[in-house]
């Protein structure tokens, strides 16, 4: 579905991503995993077209992404729940869910996914009318979720999902993040967590200062001695 | 046996009607300068100009109001949207004292081709609405219908920003612009329809004035400042506060002009304004929209 | 060389008025230098963050001040000034600390500044009797017998006002000099003492905040009380209110505030504006100079944010920077 090749970014000066190739196949979950500061972000703010590349080509269901503007992508099927949540504070729970159906595709299905998302996260529909910057974390992140879920994507990038989240609650999203697994959507998550999501990842990629170091099913990439040493305290 | 003073009580529904003015002016200033966060310091010079507009096609090329004030609406709703585009986006990612300082320029801009177009005398637009008797009191018609348009124009602001998609993208644009463009939405688009909707609603206040008041160029400084009081006042953003901020100044105008002076009414609404930015600086209902 | 540069420029601008230009001439170099100490005095605050739309209520303090002492109470300006000034530095520091403690910046601080000088200019219409109202006031002349006088602080000749407009032009900027360096040396202490309790630098930044403050409103005050002394007459719209507190503001931004010469090249900018203009055209055409300032500064703040001075010395730090990169 979506496709990398030998991508190259940076930021004014410097430079984050370097050649780095990797696809999506429908209905998979993959995992970029790697530490602080190694590019995942910035990864997944090219694909969101947040970010230009400089080098590279990007596909998305065969059909070139470099060029596309930022607000289209949703409408390509292309839904990211950005680091740290970011939830619009002052608006309810409800109203950042409306947000997440805006284009035009999505309002005809308001209704339907809503209930979809609330049948997913039950708080979320007990605080329906809260602002959604008074929720707890683990309460922000799912709700940043179904924001992404609203507009009916092929594809959902997941930005850290466990970042700043207590153990518990990071259990619940990886719970999440698994069942959407099961129903069938395509997500790639980027995440410093790896135990966890190579647990729920069928394949994954580890990016090291923006390259990409190795590749593999989860359970080829818990075994390789480089992860098991730096990062599993093996 | 007068229970009141007729004539204060006059006064304070003047006060009212007056009120009905201001939160007109300020509604359209919320929604830049409270809603999206962008100044423009320059928003009654729009206003100006929307007055010289309805003014100049009606008094010099004929055109009877119900043509003239539409006209005037579109006219200063192209002018905020001009005023975005040109002027405000090259400096939006700046610090915002530099929209301040920007749309100042566009205050003295106007301003000037105000003098250059139209001369330093007064006009007036000629058209005089009656001015009735309610139990011994003295209104201006063209007030209380400043003060229902003002009302209708602040509940329908009101559920647009609450019930529609797009008011709903208005109010999240302030809050996280960056990210908009992750829920589809192009920011400039948002920015831009903002502009024209804040235009058009000032251009409703500029047909709503240019009956009750002389047209000079420099007039925007007489009402510009009270514009962004009243929106402060109210909790920057939040419509029903501005409405409610626009009235409380009014009082204070009105009764304190019926006591002293015209003047001395401004001088307490503004030592009012200080007082309450000391102790509520958030104003009055702020945190809502 | 460079450094007497500065001087060379003092001693050619006093001799200026010496090679016997006309009354005109000099009455515009009086303005400017006026104004250009009263836009630094606005500067001061300006360049720290603290933008006031009321600096019209402190210029209106000492412009009317002095005047209504004198008509009414028959008390020479080197008597009622200083009372004017206390009265300048109180107000200050009664809007000044509450925004400062109560963290009013920003839009919200530009507002309440604003409020301020809209307050001083309704009081003067408000109190019509004493003040003339809009159509301003004029202190009592006490050049009839003779061409100057010092207990009124009158003086016919221009030549005079030239000079001490032009000592008080100097002083204001030596006021930012050492406004400056006493910065740089909080700045210091405040980065040097990171490990400290936070709550003691908050002090300190609200005590500097003040204190420039109060500086900037003396200074304006006293630039208000020369106006009135120099121009002989007073009024509402030219001396208070929102338009000369704008005329400040973007006459200091324009020229470069962080710059010490910035606000005095703003001052020169936006007065020969206004002249140029009317002998190019040869008859005032109302309206065209601010229309032209109006655009010009449309356009600096969006192609030159730190104004025409700062632009400059950016440019001329650049391309001193150059030769030595190049040879390492």
């Amino acid at each position: 579905m979506l496709a990398l090749r030998n991508i190259s970014a940076g930021y004014a000066g410097f430079q984050a991503l370097f050649d780095v190739s990797l696809e999506v196949k429908a209905g998979e979950t993959v995992a970029v995993i790697g530490p602080n500061g190694a590019g995942k972000t910035t990864l997944l703010r090219v694909v969101s077209r947040l970010i230009d590349a400089t080098t590279g080509e990007m596909t998305m269901e065969g059909r070139r992404l470099n060029d596309v503007a930022s607000y289209e992508l949703v409408s390509r099927g292309i839904a990211h729940v950005p680091e740290n949540r970011r939830l619009f504070p002052k608006l309810t729970v409800e109203e950042n869910l409306r947000m997440g159906a805006f284009v035009p595709q999505a309002r005809a299905h308001f209704e339907e996914r809503l209930a979809r998302v609330y049948q997913l996260f039950p708080r979320m529909e007990e605080r329906r009318h809260q602002a959604a910057g008074t929720l707890s974390g683990g309460e922000q992140q799912m709700c940043a979720i179904g924001r992404a879920l609203m507009s009916g994507p092929k594809l959902l990038l997941l930005d850290e999902p466990s970042a700043g989240l207590a153990p518990v609650v990071v259990q619940s999203i990886f719970e999440t993040v698994r069942r959407m697994s099961t129903e069938g959507y395509t997500v790639l998550i980027v995440e410093q967590n790896i135990r966890q999501v190579l647990k729920v990842a069928s394949r994954g990629y580890l990016l090291e200062t923006g390259r990409i170091r190795a590749a593999g099913t989860a359970a080829e990439l818990l075994d390789t001695d480089e992860i098991k040493k730096a990062y599993l305290g093996i | 046996m007068e229970i009141f003073d007729i004539f204060l009580l006059e006064a304070v529904v003047n006060g009212v009607l007056l009120g009905g003015i201001l939160a007109l002016l300020a509604l359209g200033l919320n929604l830049i300068f409270g809603v999206i966060d962008v100044v423009w310091i320059c928003y009654a010079e729009l206003i100006m100009i929307g007055m010289y507009t309805a003014f100049y096609l009606h008094v010099d090329f004929g055109w009877p109001l119900w043509l003239a004030f539409p006209a005037c609406v579109v006219v200063v709703s192209a002018l905020g949207v001009a005023l975005h585009h040109f002027v405000i986006r090259p400096v939006l990612t700046a610090e915002p004292i530099n929209q301040l300082l920007v749309t100042g320029g566009v205050l003295f801009f106007l301003q000037g081709v105000a003098t250059l177009a139209f001369g330093v005398e007064f006009r007036n637009i000629g058209v005089r609405l009656p001015i009735f008797e309610l139990g011994g009191m003295f209104m201006s018609l063209a007030r209380v219908i400043a003060f229902l348009i003002a009302l209708a124009a602040m509940v329908g602001v009101y559920l647009f920003l609450k019930r529609t998609y797009l008011g709903t993208a208005i109010r999240a644009i302030s809050q996280d612009r960056a990210i908009m463009p992750l829920m589809g939405v192009n920011p400039s688009r948002i920015f831009l329809i903002t502009s024209a909707l804040g235009g058009a609603l000032a251009g409703v206040a500029a047909c709503l004035l240019v009956l009750q008041y002389d047209i000079h160029p420099a007039i925007g400084l007489s009402f510009g400042p009270i514009a962004f009081l009243v929106c402060v006042l109210g909790g920057l953003g939040n419509m029903i506060g501005g409405f409610l901020a626009a009235f409380i100044f009014a009082q204070f105008i009105s009764v304190g002009g019926y006591f002293f002076h015209l003047e001395w009414g401004y001088v307490l609404a503004f030592l009012f304004f200080i007082a309450f930015m000391f102790w509520r600086p958030q104003g009055l209902l702020a945190g809502k929209s | 060389m460079m450094r007497a540069l500065p001087w060379i420029g003092v001693a050619l601008l006093a001799g200026a008025p010496l090679t016997g230009m006309g009354n005109y001439p000099l009455h515009l170099m009086i303005m400017c230098l006026l104004w250009a100490f009263v836009y630094t005095s606005w500067a001061l605050m300006g360049r720290l963050g603290m933008t006031s739309f009321g600096h019209g209520a402190f210029l209106a303090i000492g412009a009317y001040g002095v005047v209504m002492a004198w008509n009414l109470f028959g008390l020479s300006p080197w008597r009622s000034l200083p009372i004017f000034l206390l009265l300048a530095a109180l107000i200050a520091f009664l809007i000044g600390y509450p925004c400062f403690r109560l963290k009013i910046v920003g839009h919200y601080f530009a507002l309440v500044t604003l409020a301020l000088g809209e307050i001083a200019r309704m009081l003067i219409i408000a109190l019509r009797d004493q003040t003339g109202g809009s159509l301003g006031a004029t202190p009592n002349t006490a050049l009839a017998d003779a061409p100057w006088s010092l207990t009124a602080l009158q003086f016919s000749s221009k030549l005079v006002w030239f000079y001490v407009i032009f000592g008080f032009w100097l002083f204001g900027l030596w006021v930012w000099t050492r406004v400056d360096r006493s910065m740089a040396r909080l700045a210091l202490e405040a980065i040097s003492q990171e490990e400290d309790a936070a709550a003691s630098i908050g002090i300190n930044v609200t005590r500097l905040k003040l204190g420039v403050t109060v500086i900037s409103a003396l200074m304006t005050c006293l630039g208000g009380a020369l106006y009135a002394q120099y121009q002989l007459y007073v009024n509402p719209e030219t001396v208070s209110g929102i338009g000369v507190s704008l005329q400040m503001v973007f006459g200091a931004i324009a020229g470069g505030m962080f710059v010490r010469l910035g606000p005095t090249v703003g001052a020169v900018f936006t007065l020969l504006l206004a002249e140029v203009l009317r002998l190019a055209l040869g008859h005032d055409i109302h309206g065209l100079d601010t229309t032209l300032y109006g655009l010009m500064l449309i356009l600096f703040i969006i192609f030159m944010p730190k104004g025409i001075l700062g632009a400059a010395t950016e440019a001329w730090n650049r391309r001193r920077a150059r030769p030595a990169t190049a040879a390492a």
